[in-house]
């Protein structure tokens, strides 16, 4: 029989009883449809890190210290803390590659001013900060390399300090204080919202580093050194670069290992990354069990068919069908079962998705990809559950099933 | 059928039935039974036999060997000139496809499909590829039993009579060699039992080869020779001495009823 009689034959038969056919379809329905939501909500929550993680800012490189993770046992952090300014100002004079370099130095204080206090971090950074980050000021301006040098006590605050202290307020020319020293806040930056980790980005004080670290903290160590290259792809030579400089800089043996990490945004990606890859996969693993019960119900109905219609198969194969006939009609049936039910899941499941990141404001992702591969593994799970009750039916003597009551 | 047919009856002398020694032993756990002990059997292209025996007689065995549904354990049995008694399973299928065609006494009809649907499934099945048109043929076969305007009735729409009517068109809709009805009365009042043995004789007219299988004395006298069987074996083979007609019969109901109406 030709493909398209074969499936025509099917869905005949599979719409003589379309109640039960409905019935036997909805473990399908809801299995496909559990898969396409719940992996819309993992590739959602993806997408949007990986879209936080641009966020930071292009070509970012990010120098902390202590030794890398990937090698050997690490030391206290601490303990190897030897990142200094200087190294900062090293890397900035000394490369070739990097186009844009800045401490950070952190001195976690309270704010006080306008209307009252805030427990903030103070970060304490270079005029390329801005640049790195890519993070320009919405009102008011950026101290520059002038005020740096001249360790101004100058200030760009976050929006959440800004509201914090000077709600309805322009806080540019204002006066706060972090730790009883005077500030006067010459800038206002724009919104970044929470990172992937949930921390309020904008919950941020900017101060020249060299203010932060003479007049504030007194620590000679910084927590980080941020960088940027010019292009993404100049940024895998500017690490080995910069690991260079700093090795020579600390003075280190070809023996020892490296007492600082120097990481990208990719190996930051990565590492987001991957732990939302294993909650999709996981919830995909979870819907799946209810793909299968469907699978399961399928088979139970196509058993009961079978017995059902042993005259029908005893027939077909008095007036000339092959074994392989009934075996293929009743595989086509099953299996047109499920794709159908897989095609109402898929339909299901996108409204599903659409109506949940609707109401709790989460981010969902629908890709073709996650579609076609449910709609594959419903097909499959069709074949799969429907070829046991096909074997049997196509197993029957046709003497036997013609003379069935 | 058309003329074709009509004229293989007077140009080719094959037998379409060709069984000689046929046997058949089933295993019905330690017991053997033996339900065809040797019978032989020849029927000429254009016959009408009625196979007639009580149950257990066998009857029920030699139609399913006729018929390309059951292998016998030994003997040879020719179809048409080929042997068919060595065809393997997919082979047998075949042959039932092209060669036999058969009306049950249930009617076997498919539920919820209409009557050309019905009339089509076995040319679904052909692999010969002659039948270019299956439509044009299942509707033609309908209108050969007088079911013209009933194309599109279901089953559950139709009487007894014309649900086997639907079957036959379905036997014949291939152009078989031979057509194989079992007990094809046996559901059927007598006055639509009268209305099938007349388009059976009126097909056998034509040249159709038929072979009945019934245990209505009456329905027999039909067929053109009685062959009957006892214990597996053949009793009786002898031709019907004065063939009633079935057509006259049923004109002769008609009339009384009418009397009795009037």
């Amino acid at each position: 029989m030709k493909p398209t009689r074969l499936i025509g034959v099917a869905l005949r038969s599979i719409l003589k009883n379309k109640m039960r056919t409905l019935l036997t379809m909805l473990g399908v329905v809801i299995g496909v449809g559990a898969v396409i939501v719940m992996v819309a909500i993992g590739e959602g929550a993806q997408s949007k890190i990986r879209a936080q993680i641009d966020n930071l800012g292009t070509n970012m490189i990010v120098v902390t210290p202590g030794s890398s993770s990937q090698g050997g046992v690490s030391q206290g952090a601490g303990s190897l803390n030897r990142l200094t300014v200087e190294d900062a100002e090293a890397l900035k004079s000394e490369s070739f590659l990097l186009s844009a370099v800045s401490p950070s130095i952190v001195a976690p204080t309270q704010v006080v001013g306008g209307q009252g206090n805030w427990r903030s971090a103070i970060f304490g950074v270079a005029t390329d900060y801005q640049l790195i980050r890519d993070w320009p000021v919405s009102s008011g301006r950026l101290f520059d390399e002038s005020e740096v040098r001249s360790m101004r006590k100058v200030a760009v605050i976050g929006t959440t300090v800004a509201e914090a202290l000077f709600p309805g307020e322009d806080p540019v020319g204002q006066q706060i204080r972090l730790r009883n020293v005077p500030f006067e806040v010459i800038g206002l930056l724009t919104e970044k919202g929470q990172t992937a980790e949930g921390s309020d980005q904008d919950d941020v004080v900017l101060a020249p580093y060299t203010t932060v670290k003479n007049r504030l903290s007194g620590r000679s160590f910084i927590a980080q050194i941020l960088a940027s290259t010019a292009t993404p792809d100049d940024v895998a030579a500017a690490q080995e670069e910069i690991s260079s400089i700093l090795r020579e800089r600390h003075g280190l043996a070809d023996w020892e290992a490296d007492d600082f990490t120097v990481r990208n945004q990719t190996d930051l990606a990565a590492t987001a990354e991957e732990t939302t890859e294993v909650m999709t996969l996981l919830l995909a693993a979870i819907a799946s069990i209810s793909l299968l019960v469907g699978g399961i119900g399928i088979m139970n109905i196509m058993l009961v068919s079978v017995s059902e219609r042993t005259r029908e198969i005893g027939l077909r194969l008095a007036l000339g069908a092959r074994s392989s006939d009934v075996l293929r009609q009743f595989l086509v049936e099953s299996t047109v079962l499920s794709v159908l039910g897989g095609l109402i899941g898929v339909g299901l499941g996108v409204a599903g998705a659409t109506i949940l990141g609707r109401l709790t404001g989460w981010a969902t992702l629908i890709s073709l990809q996650t579609v076609l591969v449910s709609l594959g593994f419903a097909a499959s799970v069709g074949i799969f559950f429907g070829f046991w009750p096909s074997r049997r039916a196509a197993a029957l003597d046709p003497i036997e099933a013609l003379r069935y009551e | 059928m058309s003329e074709p047919s009509h004229d293989r009856r007077h140009h080719d002398d094959t037998p379409v039935i060709l069984a000689t020694g046929l046997e058949r032993v089933f295993e019905i756990g330690q017991n053997q039974v033996r339900a065809l002990r040797g019978v032989d059997l020849k029927i000429r292209r254009g016959e009408m036999v009625a196979i007639m025996g009580t149950s257990g007689s066998g009857k029920s065995t030699l139609m399913n060997i006729l018929g390309c549904l059951d292998p016998p354990t030994s003997g040879t049995y020719r179809l048409d000139g080929v042997r068919v008694d060595e065809l393997n399973k997919d082979e047998l299928a075949d042959v039932r496809n092209q060669k036999l065609g058969f009306v049950f006494q249930k009617f076997n009809l498919l539920a919820r499909t209409s009557a050309l649907e019905n009339v089509e499934l076995p040319l679904l099945y052909d692999r010969s590829g002659r039948q270019m048109e299956p439509r044009q043929l299942a509707t033609a076969a309908l209108e050969r039993v007088g079911l013209g305007d009933r194309l599109d009735h279901q089953p559950n729409e139709l009487s007894g009579g014309e649900q086997q009517r639907v079957a036959i068109a379905r036997a014949l809709v291939t152009e078989p060699s031979l057509l194989l009805a079992d007990e094809p009365t046996g559901n059927l009042d007598s006055r639509t039992t009268l209305e099938v043995c007349t388009l059976l004789q009126e097909l056998n007219e034509l040249g159709l080869t038929i072979v009945l299988v019934t245990h209505e004395p009456e329905v027999a006298q039909y067929a053109e020779r009685i062959v009957e069987l006892r214990d597996g074996q053949i009793l009786r083979d002898q031709p019907v001495g004065d063939r009633r007609s079935a057509a006259s019969d049923l004109k002769q109901l008609r009339s009384k009823d009418e009397g009795r109406a009037a």
